[in-house]
């Protein structure tokens, strides 16, 4: 009943092109996502709001794995995870239940963690992104609800630490547990995928990814000719692309001294940049998954529909609807939808100034400058862009003057009407802008007379002259035109 | 059948140690349990539907409301039996 694609997450054209994918990359991700907009933790009252407060002051009896405590599911919880599964193209299941999931670790109080297993409660779904030869469609094994184990602090680095410090203020968060196929053909892929992963879960409100471990990452690769390599311990976007690349070269550098890669779990030193082996997988994996006696098993696909309802527009449902409604182009809307305030903070622009004035600023111009400064769009105010794009809309002040104005904005804050003063930005036109052409011409003889030579280039280091003259509150295009006019 | 070298494995996976003599009494008295359920093996239950979970309920929820039902405990209630502590944090060897 919820197979069809969903009408907020349409299908993309086909990308024309193939790509070879020369060595058989196969990668696959399992993403460990925290609910954390959620108030309490998923069996469990305790707040989810720890970040800033010393370790173990936020755990009770159920997240402790104290004996006799009775865990009970966060009804939101359930919904969040239905709202992801629709999200994602997936099935939400008509049954779904809790395992008890069994392994020694000083990360799990109880011994066992509470997860799904057989029945998981979203399945079978897909997530498109901008593959290596155009729109890529990654399956979706499972999205399955799982609890977050606590916080290790190991004492130097892991492997050579004496001992293991533990803040269980972590555990019992709510985890959705996001597994694909292994559809990813590069690590370029791979980091598209947890891109898109997250800006869908941003825009459907059920995560925070600036908190630190939103969003874990463990990542399957095998290569032609080898078995499949897991490591763990992967923590943004750009460690996944890193250690996957390190991976192939590993694992091609083992064929090609005629090894055997073996099946294997593998730790990413993310300051290294390297993977090491942790363990083979056969000698470790034996869980002994049972029903968790403690939860009864749900049956809430019938509050799917409800749920679909609700859902938001989606990135890709907006990015086509910007392009339609705003007539921007496609590479324009694809990066403003690419994060959610970005998105907000263009239309709410868009709406009250030419909409591809604002999409050419913003994309083109403030994106980079926040990027270059590591600042996201929350330290750029949307009443300055507006002022910005109606000064130019009036010819007050050149392009440069704009750009000028919103460095000035990032690095000293003030106004955008206050930096015009301050600088002098102003746009001088007429009288001003002739005068300068006349002393430009009357001091630099040599590039005239080149110029009238038939020295095309000359004609560059008078409008030079003539932007130092009026302190670059000429419009350059307008000094070549009076320029050429005069030189005749 | 259980043989010697199954049980070392799940004496392990449990952190158990036993003794030889644990091993020789524990073997077949394994052994029994599984025959038993061997035994559950030869029920016929063609069409009937399985019992995923002991208890005949299903949908039981809390309400996303910080201390409902319990109440988070002090960092000092949480670390008054942990024979070794640091900083606040609970300390264990290291693991690896």
């Amino acid at each position: 009943m919820f197979d069809e694609p969903n009408k907020n997450n349409p299908p993309f054209s086909k990308g024309s092109s193939k790509y070879e994918n020369p060595d058989s990359v196969m990668i696959g991700l399992e993403v460990h996502v925290q609910l954390n907009k959620l108030k309490t933790k998923v069996f469990c009252g305790c707040t989810t709001d720890y970040h800033n407060d010393p370790p173990n002051s936020h755990v009770c009896p159920v997240c402790l794995g104290l004996p006799g405590a009775l865990p009970v599911i966060n009804k939101r919880a359930v919904e969040a995870a239905i709202k992801v599964g629709l999200a994602l193209n997936c099935k939400i299941e008509e049954h779904t239940q809790f395992y008890r999931k069994n392994y020694y670790y000083p990360d799990l109080p109880k011994g066992f963690q509470i997860t799904q297993y057989d029945f998981p409660i979203s399945s079978g779904g897909y997530i498109t992104i901008e593959g290596e030869d155009g729109e890529h469609r990654v399956g979706i094994t499972r999205a399955h609800m799982e609890e977050d184990p606590g916080r290790l602090v190991h004492e130097g680095t892991i492997d050579k630490s004496k001992y293991t410090l533990i803040d269980y203020n972590r555990s019992g968060m709510a985890l959705l547990e996001v597994v694909s196929e292994p559809d990813l053909r590069s690590p370029k892929e791979a980091r598209r995928y947890l891109d898109k992963l997250r800006n869908i879960l941003e825009y459907l409100d059920v995560f925070d990814g600036n908190l630190e471990g939103a969003l874990r990452v463990d990542a399957n690769i095998s290569i032609m000719g080898g078995q499949r390599a897991e490591i763990k311990n992967i923590s943004s976007h750009k460690g996944a692309e890193r250690a996957l690349l390190y991976e192939i070269v590993r694992q091609k550098n083992v064929l090609r001294r005629g090894g055997i890669v073996v099946l294997e779990t593998r730790h990413f030193d993310e300051a290294r940049e390297i993977t090491m082996s942790m363990r083979s997988k056969e000698e470790a994996h034996d869980y002994r998954y049972f029903p968790e006696p403690d939860l009864v098993p749900l049956k809430i696909s019938g509050w799917a529909p409800a749920i679909k309802e609700t859902l938001p527009e989606l990135p890709d449902a907006r990015r086509m609807r910007f392009v339609e409604q705003y007539g921007i182009t496609d590479d324009h809307a694809k990066a403003l939808t690419s994060e959610l305030k970005l998105a907000i903070f263009y239309e709410d622009v868009a709406k009250k100034a030419d909409p591809k004035t604002a999409a050419v600023w913003i994309c083109d111009v403030l994106k980079g400058e926040l990027n270059y400064r590591v600042l996201t769009i929350d330290s750029f105010r949307k009443e300055h862009m507006l002022s910005v794009i109606g000064l130019l809309a009036s010819k007050k002040i050149t392009e440069d003057g704009a750009v000028d104005i919103i460095r000035t904005l990032l690095d000293k804050g003030g106004s955008p009407d206050e930096i015009v003063a301050e600088k002098g930005l102003l746009k001088v036109e007429g009288d001003i802008v002739s005068t300068a052409v006349d002393e430009a011409i009357k001091e630099n003889p040599q590039a005239v007379a080149d110029y009238r030579a038939g020295k095309e280039k000359a004609l560059n280091s008078l409008v030079g002259a003539v932007m130092k003259k009026t302190k670059g509150r000429a419009d350059a295009r307008a000094a070549r035109e009076v320029l050429m006019g005069k030189l005749g | 059948m259980i043989a010697k070298k199954d049980l070392e494995h799940m004496a392990w996976l449990s952190r158990l140690e036993l003794s030889d003599n644990d091993k020789e009494k524990y073997t077949p008295k394994l052994n029994s349990v599984l025959d038993y359920f061997g035994e559950l093996d030869r029920v016929d239950t063609e069409g009937v539907e399985p019992t995923y979970h002991v208890l005949a309920l299903s949908n039981v929820f809390r309400e996303d409301e910080v201390n409902m039902p319990g109440k988070s405990l002090t960092q000092d209630e949480a670390l008054s039996n942990a024979p070794k502590k640091q900083d606040g944090f609970f300390k264990a060897p290291r693991m690896m």
